[in-house]
């Protein structure tokens, strides 16, 4: 690691097109340590694709992403270790119930998966851990693959929509988790549509214009 | 003021990351049964079609019957490919798979090998009941069972490189055919012409040598290739 404080997650020059569109052009941006980081922006304006370039999901057309100094194509290894993503779609399987989903989701990260029943205390869930998830709701669901952000080690969180489907006191539960993992030192890049109700000068916002051309 | 001893980077050991994904598959393919029994059982019915079709004359099935055997459990493979990578690709499952801190390799290589538990090992259990079926003469049941022992795993870890190219097409199945099946036909012409030697008492362990490194070459190498693609098809 260098010796001079290099942003957590740092963006250079990022464009993407899709579909022929820019969505986005020469995008620069720092994320450190602490920082929570709205994107908005009206659909299609590239939210869930910035998004997905941050995890590594998807190359840029061009630019460049780098975490503590260095780029996330050439140590994706290593900085898979220090993310957590969720997109829109949460990988619940549903033949398995949902202890045995988060049991997974923990274990598949290198996380204890003994700590599964309490963590889906955490998230209201106690009672449904022996029911399959195809019986469960989609809010439910969310909310399985959203347990995980009380056992993560990981310094980095990306959550596309992570509040779709999610009831108002989980919503508020879920921004307080948010607001300890900053203030330890993690960051939270997250897109939702809703405004946050943490105080204003706790969060940033990245705004992306919709574009035509 | 950055804290970070409070954020311990994860690691996983690569056989128990192999252990996660390999039980996990099991698990489902366990509750939802389709996964097993429809490669099995048409296996079983395109095998046991063919005596009535052609008619029970036992030296014409004994000399065809190595063919319509091993045709049959590539078909079989063929029909099953599509659950390998599909159902995780659209619940999102995959790109967590992919996120994870143990190298892609080893996840696509137990996810793999999962699915030839459940569609391949049954077909060669299978195998020698419908080999009876067809007259097989007694001295080529062990060659029989040794290519399929050899060769299903082929199919499907060649086959695992076409469904990861072809796992974000909506309607991806023939393509994924016509990618497929000419890497097939080198394990179709030596396990069929092995189980033929056999039954002359001639030795096979040419075919076999040949088989068997088709066996180690693409269990080393396929699931390299089957992440690249999925790097690409998630893009």
């Amino acid at each position: 690691m260098s010796d001079r404080v290099s942003p957590l997650l740092q963006l250079k020059d990022l464009t993407c097109i899709r579909e022929d569109r820019i969505l986005f052009e020469q995008l620069n941006y720092s994320i450190n340590a602490g920082d929570i980081v709205q994107v908005e922006g009206p659909n299609g304006a590239g939210k869930t694709s910035l998004l997905r370039i941050l995890a590594g999901l998807s190359a840029p057309y061009e630019g460049e992403v780098s975490f503590q100094g260095q780029s996330i194509y050439q140590e994706s290894e290593l900085y898979r270790q220090h993310l957590l993503y969720l997109g829109h779609l949460v990988g619940i399987k549903g033949e398995l119930t949902a202890q045995e989903n988060l049991m997974f989701n923990l274990a598949i990260s290198g996380l204890d998966d003994q700590t599964a029943e309490d963590t889906l205390e955490q998230v209201d869930l106690l009672g449904f851990e022996d029911a399959l998830a195809s019986h469960l709701s989609a809010g439910q669901h969310r909310r399985i693959a959203l347990a995980k952000l009380w056992q993560s080690q990981a310094k980095l969180w990306i959550l596309d929509e992570p509040f779709t489907a999610i009831d108002k006191k989980g919503v508020l539960k879920l921004e307080q988790l948010m607001q300890s993992h900053a203030d330890n030192g993690g960051a939270v890049i997250l897109t939702t549509h809703q405004d946050l109700q943490m105080p204003t000068e706790r969060y940033q916002k990245l705004t992306l214009e919709y574009r035509f051309f | 003021m950055t804290n970070s001893s409070s954020f311990t980077p994860t690691t996983l050991s690569y056989r128990r990351a192999f252990a996660l994904v390999f039980r996990r598959d099991l698990t489902i393919a366990l509750r939802h049964k389709d996964d097993i029994f429809n490669p099995l059982l048409f296996f079983i019915i395109v095998v046991t079609l063919f005596p009535l079709g052609i008619g029970p004359e036992s030296n014409m099935l004994a000399r065809i019957g190595p063919g319509i055997i091993w045709v049959a459990a590539l078909l079989a493979t063929l029909l099953s490919l599509d659950r390998l990578f599909k159902n995780d690709y659209a619940d999102g499952s995959l790109e967590q798979l992919l996120l994870s801190p143990c190298p892609t390799f080893i996840i696509v290589f137990a996810k793999i090998t999962a699915h030839w538990v459940i569609t391949g090992l049954p077909l060669i259990l299978v195998s020698p009941l419908l080999a009876l079926l067809l007259f097989l003469p007694d001295n080529s049941y062990g060659a029989l069972l040794l290519t399929l022992l050899l060769g299903t795993p082929v199919l499907s870890f060649i086959g695992a490189i076409g469904v990861a190219l072809t796992v974000g097409i909506k309607k991806g199945g023939v393509l994924l055919s016509l990618l497929v099946l000419p890497l097939y036909i080198p394990v179709l012409i030596f396990a069929t012409s092995a189980i033929d030697t056999a039954a002359m008492n001639l030795p096979y362990s040419g075919q076999i040598a040949i088989i068997a490194a088709l066996f180690v070459g693409s269990i080393t190498l396929a699931p390299i290739a089957v992440s690249a693609a999925l790097k690409v098809s998630t893009n």
